[in-house]
């Protein structure tokens, strides 16, 4: 499953989030439900922003709330990606962020075989080279 | 007998008016807090007022602008 299939999964299941960003850990925007590009960038940007504000003692966080009276935000992340999503007014944080792991999962899945996909083949390559200069 | 009343009124009074302000206090605007997860699984809980909240809260309503 691609980052944008992960994330329409993720809206279409969970009523609750309103508006969701998958990025890569260092902020680039992998997919988004904004249509405005400008927009998820700055969400993307934010959500780094705020995983690194929030990072303590305990090393950095994996995941994220903050409630103001507009609305959440939510923020996971794992090695590779982060996903930040925006929500009502008293959402249930459970449920909100048990859909963002899973989304993070679902969008990891797929890169994880194309990762594995490429070592092969440049393992593949190197016997080859081995092999000829052996022959 | 009419004072009794009186008193039973007033004091009814008095609880509903007690009871609706403990209600929107609790469930009312004002709600902010951060809630923080560690790989460890540890939570921390800043809440409003705190350093941490003061530092949080500005990007998050930053982002919520952006994202709507």
């Amino acid at each position: 499953m691609d980052a944008a299939q992960a994330l329409a999964d993720l809206v279409e299941i969970s009523a609750q989030i309103e508006a969701a960003v998958l990025a890569a850990a260092d902020g680039t925007v992998l997919a988004s439900t904004l249509a405005d590009e400008e927009r998820a960038g700055a969400v993307a940007r934010d959500a780094v922003e705020l995983l690194q504000a929030a990072a303590g003692g305990a090393g950095g966080p994996v995941q994220l709330q903050v409630a103001v009276p507009e609305g959440s935000v939510f923020v996971v992340r794992d090695e590779e990606r982060l996903v930040a999503a925006v929500t009502g007014r008293d959402p249930t944080p459970g449920l909100v962020l048990y859909d963002l792991k899973t989304c993070l999962r679902l969008a990891g899945e797929n890169a994880r075989p194309a990762k594995k996909a490429a070592s092969r083949a440049r393992k593949k390559k190197d016997d080859g080279e081995v092999a000829d200069g052996a022959a | 007998m009419a004072r009794r009343r009186l008193t039973a009124l007033v004091v009814t009074l008095g609880s509903l008016v007690g009871a609706a302000a403990l209600w929107r206090r609790r469930s009312g605007k004002g709600k902010e807090y951060v809630d923080v997860y560690f790989a460890d699984g540890s939570m921390v809980t800043f809440a409003e007022g705190s350093d941490e909240a003061a530092r949080l809260l500005p990007i998050a309503r930053r982002l919520l602008s952006s994202a709507r």
